[in-house]
């Protein structure tokens, strides 16, 4: 075989030769890439990360205090519970319609409503983020405010349905791909034995496609950690440990967007917005790990 | 799985934003007209810098294209510190800040573009202290200030103000600030707290001068501070104290020129070097009394000598 190949390779013309040696470069670039950015953002945060930082306050103290004249402090635990709670509660709203939504666009819809289906719902994930901020900002906030009765409407609440109306395209395309790579003689099989619509899909279809759901959802729950532009408009940008939905909180990603334009170069808060960037990068690195596992546990299962 | 479908499915939905984007840009050419307009200068000078003094450099900008054919000013925001920042790595000709150069700053654009940084002051602002209007609240002193957003501080609700505020049940401030990169933020602590209090956290932190006072006007329980020339109205400017036994002012154009309000700064302008050619030009125009009548207009203090 690979005798054949090099034969073949070695008759090719030129321009196929450059072509393949440049598809190969792509390829291996976006490898290089990943590696060159966790490089860059842990070179720019390593220095403070292992001489002088107290990791112990980063990971345990409230107080965010990095632009003090004579105290300063780097306790990120608000942005950390900030950046989790945000995201449970979007997900707590994306999970059940993103599902429902791929289990009605799979199963219980005309091919043709199906396809104008898809095309609004990809329509959705085309919007940037910064509009999605901008409706928090004006339309949610007042909603918020007149729903709740809440004093002010910029609160985790309105980030996690911001981030919830962002992930739910994502998690309702790879669901509907696990649902559709369901084999077709389980339905059969299933409706034969005089199970129902609702039966099939509850008995049937989504224990045997649960790995790609699972998948699906923890996709989308990364896509809403590392957002950054809506939960700095919508969150009220606050550091503050919530109480509950109408708490405004600050989220990792929103402090390295608001501060990084202002620091000085190598500065210690600089070096610490680098360190949060070490943090985000391996929770959501964690996050796609354990959805790319999951994915490969539904390859083993057909 | 039509996946080539799917996609251009996505590139045609971008298509369309992106067409709706141009055509909604092409309906408001009165934003960008100081961009629009370059195609006719030769010249374009790069001004960045303090949100503060975006919406009076954008003026000034567009009012220049009347009086200069052949210069062009393109103005942007982002913060005092982000104005610096281009400054030291020489991308912008004239930086706008709302607080004066830090020396670090200072050495490292010298150190980095061989021109020391030349400093124009281009008029004043009033730091207001805004409350929803319906507060029943008018004046405050500096000290209470203090306590409301320092470290440690006393008062976190409005009855801790001796007021009883009908709309705001929880009767709890929510204070809101601006983010760390503001020179507004810079300021008001300095002004509050001096150099050895810090703000406490759990203030709201937004994100520009225009949107502290749309949140303070949308919402009865808030205070926030933002430039004099950004109230609307759904808010109410408090008369401010520098202590309990000292007079009152409200902020106006006569209690910053005469220094008697307590939080009014001076607004600054830096080119790299002594400004020379079209800059210099830019810069002496907006010193005069011409390029001051738009301080006044929006709603700063113009320089003492020039409005008389």
């Amino acid at each position: 075989m690979n005798i054949l190949r090099k034969k073949s390779a070695a008759n090719l013309p030129f321009s196929e030769t450059a072509i393949e040696l440049f598809i190969r470069l792509c390829g291996i670039s976006s490898i290089i890439f990943v590696f060159g950015i966790f490089f860059f953002v842990f070179r720019e945060g390593a220095g403070f990360l292992f001489n002088g930082l107290d990791l112990g306050q980063f990971l345990t103290s409230v107080e965010w205090q990095p632009t003090s004249l004579n105290n300063k402090r780097y306790g990120a635990f608000a942005l950390i519970v900030g950046t989790f709670s945000v995201t449970i509660l979007a997900m707590c709203i994306a999970v059940p319609f993103g599902l429902g939504a791929a289990i009605f666009v799979s199963e219980f819809c005309s091919p043709k409503l199906r396809e104008t289906f898809k095309i609004i719902i990809e329509l959705l994930a085309a919007i940037p983020s910064v509009v999605w901020g901008f409706i928090g900002l004006t339309l949610m906030n007042q909603l918020i405010i007149a729903v709740f009765n809440a004093p002010i409407g910029l609160t985790m609440l309105n980030g996690s349905i911001m981030l919830a109306l962002m992930s739910v395209p994502i998690i309702v395309s790879i669901a509907e791909d696990a649902l559709k790579a369901v084999p077709d003689s389980y339905r059969e099989a299933a409706e034969a034995l005089g199970a129902t619509r609702w039966q099939v899909v509850y008995r049937v279809l989504l224990p045997a496609a649960k790995n790609g759901l699972l998948a699906a959802v923890l996709l989308g729950a990364a896509r809403s950690i590392g957002e950054t532009m809506a939960v700095l408009m919508a969150t009220g940008h606050s550091v503050n440990i919530p109480s509950g939905p109408l708490s405004w909180i600050r989220t990792l990603t929103a402090t390295i967007a608001a501060e990084l334009g202002e620091v000085a170069r190598g500065d210690e808060h600089y070096q610490v917005l680098f360190i949060i960037g070490i943090l985000l990068f391996t929770i959501t690195f964690v996050v796609n790990l354990i959805a790319d596992l999951v994915i490969k546990g539904i390859r083993q299962d057909s | 799985m039509p996946i080539n479908g799917r996609i251009g499915y996505i590139i045609t939905g971008l298509l369309a934003v992106f067409v709706c984007c141009c055509v909604m840009n092409g309906c408001s050419p009165k934003d960008d007209a100081s961009i629009a307009k370059t195609e006719i200068a030769q010249f374009t000078i790069k001004n960045k810098g303090s949100d503060t003094m975006v919406n009076l450099a954008q003026a000034w900008a567009e009012r220049y294209t009347d009086v200069s054919t052949t210069t062009s000013v393109e103005v942007s925001g982002g913060g005092s510190g982000t104005g610096v920042a281009a400054l030291i790595n020489g991308t912008v000709d004239i930086a706008n800040c709302s607080r004066q150069i830090k020396p670090k700053e200072l050495e490292l654009a010298t150190q980095n573009t061989g021109k020391a940084p030349q400093e124009f002051i281009v008029g004043y602002d009033a730091l207001a202290v805004y409350v929803h209007q319906d507060t029943p609240i008018d004046k405050i002193t500096i000290t209470q200030l203090a306590e409301i957003y320092g470290e440690n501080g006393t008062i976190t609700k409005w009855s801790d103000l001796g007021i009883s505020h009908s709309d705001c049940p929880s009767d709890k401030i929510i204070r809101i600030s601006r983010q760390s990169n503001s020179g507004t933020y810079f300021y008001f602590r300095e002004a509050l707290l001096g150099t050895s209090r810090d703000f406490r956290i759990g203030s709201l932190d937004l994100h520009g001068s225009k949107d502290v006072v749309e949140v303070v006007g949308r919402t009865p329980c808030a205070i926030g501070y933002s430039g004099m020339g950004y109230a609307t109205s759904h808010v109410k400017m408090l008369e401010v104290a520098a202590d309990s036994d000292s007079p009152y002012y409200p902020p106006n154009l006569k209690n910053v020129l005469a220094k008697t309000y307590p939080i009014a700064r001076p607004l600054y302008m830096y080119s790299l070097g002594e400004p020379i050619g079209e800059v210099k030009i830019y810069l002496d125009w907006i010193l005069s009394a011409e390029g001051q009548k738009i301080v006044e207009k929006l709603g700063f203090v113009p320089l003492e000598s020039k409005s008389e």
